[in-house]
């Protein structure tokens, strides 16, 4: 973020604004990836009108930066409707998509929206891997195809590639073909647990040692030394920093009208179907509760020495049994990064228990209204 | 010939005002701005419509303590800056909003 970005982020913490959401417009998908942590049945999608009426809502809430994902948006046959709309309230807009449905057509007009970024998960640059990850034969050619595409209208386009066990070695290439393709390449070393709370994906993680071996690539994370460097002591100041712009800069808001702090953090704070976008993000008390939470108020993470540089997601403790709590994947990261196990990890491995799955509500809130109507 | 100067905004921009600032973002090359309350008045009157010179002496300078010649060098200064960006569009003539796409 440049130091501009940085600035206008921390005004709008100061002024209470969301500046980003990240709004699914399906969980619908014409990929099966098997890590997806999405239930692919449309249990009652917004309408184009419900959808327009919350993005004018949240343009007047000072909602700058738009993330539109799913499930895949171009299985909305309305996806272009609704981003002719964001163009005309000034969104910058960013889109996520496998791009299996983007033609020429499709690029054009991305492009002549004003679409900031594109942003394609690839899981390899060998389509026998990539393909099972999906499990649509052909996608990887069809997703590369979109990139070429997108990327011949100028668009700025992103590679997210999810490591897990069984592209493990594949990062390599899929940078070549990132730097191939004239994109930007990101990798996100976490398999995260489905929204439900279902965590047998979890199983798809790299283990430690493959996870050591990431972080000290100076490709993937720059100077080594410094990213694997132990942690240093915090002073007391430090344990009033807030985790992240979860619920204080930033929420998600999912097909179904449900407002979270963020994708990662299926909390239900709200439901614009039921109450304006605004009055949520003032007024729900899970989001008052989410924005209450600093460093001092977690009493496992604010004794451990890692406490300064974890990257602790508030949403994977939430989804472990406590917000509040360590996030067990974070303390991994750190342990496979410096070497040195977090007061979590240590309670951890001295006496094992298996974390019991978080029985959520994203799907059932949706289905009593509908029965109480 | 008309030695007025229309300006129009961009229609392949991203704003939104916070506070006593609006921020603007290129789609060309999502370079972000901000503009004060004196720029923010010059940025909402391109309406494609309204000569610069126009703004200056009818906006800018009726409401703060200005002298016409210095609000002008300044606003020519801001104008420059954002047609550089592709935000801002200048025209000798009336510019129609259906040709505001960069």
């Amino acid at each position: 973020m440049s130091s501009l970005g940085a600035e206008m982020n921390a005004k709008a913490l100061r002024l209470g604004i969301p500046l980003s959401v990240q709004l699914d417009l399906t969980y619908r998908c014409n990929e099966r990836c098997v890590h997806c942590y999405l239930d692919h049945t449309d249990h009652g999608e917004m309408t184009t009108g419900e959808i327009k009426e919350l993005l004018g809502q949240m343009a007047d809430a000072g909602v700058f930066y738009l993330t539109i994902s799913g499930g895949e948006i171009l299985m909305r046959r309305d996806l272009f409707e609704i981003l002719e709309y964001a163009r005309a309230r000034t969104f910058c807009i960013k889109l996520k998509t496998n791009g299996i449905l983007i033609r020429a057509k499709e690029a054009q007009r991305i492009r002549s929206l004003g679409v900031e970024s594109v942003q394609i998960s690839i899981y390899s640059h060998r389509p026998e891997i990539h393909d099972a990850i999906t499990k649509m034969p052909g996608s990887l050619r069809q997703s590369i195809d979109a990139m070429r595409l997108l990327r011949s209208h100028g668009l700025h386009v992103i590679i997210a590639n999810v490591l897990m066990v069984q592209n493990l070695r594949d990062h390599t290439g899929v940078r070549a073909l990132a730097t191939e393709l004239g994109a930007q390449y990101t990798l996100d070393p976490t398999i995260t647990p489905m929204m439900d709370g279902n965590r047998s994906i979890l199983s798809l993680n790299v283990d430690e040692a493959a996870l050591r071996e990431v972080f000290r690539n100076e490709a993937l994370v720059g100077n080594v030394e410094e990213f694997c460097a132990p942690p240093q002591s915090v002073d007391d100041s430090a344990l009033d920093s807030l985790p992240c712009s979860a619920g204080h800069t930033a929420c998600y808001v999912s097909p179904y009208g449900e407002v979270y702090p963020c994708v990662q953090f299926p909390l239900p704070c709200g439901n614009v179907r039921r109450m304006k976008f605004v009055d949520i993000w003032r007024d729900s008390p899970q989001l008052k509760e989410v924005r209450g939470i600093t460093l001092r108020d977690m009493p496992a993470c604010s004794a451990c020495m890692h406490s300064s540089t974890c990257t602790r997601c508030p949403g994977l403790a939430y989804l472990e049994g406590n917000m509040r709590g360590p996030s067990l994947q974070d303390c991994e990261k750190s342990y496979a990064r410096t070497g040195i196990p977090s007061e979590n990890l240590k309670v951890r491995r001295a006496s094992p228990q298996s974390l019991r799955p978080l029985k959520l509500v994203q799907i059932q809130s949706l289905q009593l209204a509908t029965e109480i109507l | 010939m008309s030695e007025k100067r229309y300006l129009a905004r961009s229609t392949a921009i991203a704003s939104r005002a916070m506070g006593d600032e609006l921020m603007i973002m290129s789609a060309t090359n999502s370079t972000l701005f901000t503009l004060n309350e004196i720029a923010m008045l010059i940025w909402e009157a391109a309406d494609g419509a309204t000569p610069l010179e126009d703004i200056v002496t009818g906006r800018i300078c009726a409401e703060y303590d200005v002298k016409p010649e210095v609000a002008m060098t300044e606003a020519e200064k801001l104008v420059a800056e954002l047609v550089g960006h592709g935000l801002l569009l200048v025209s000798r003539e009336p510019i129609e909003s259906l040709t505001r796409n960069s």
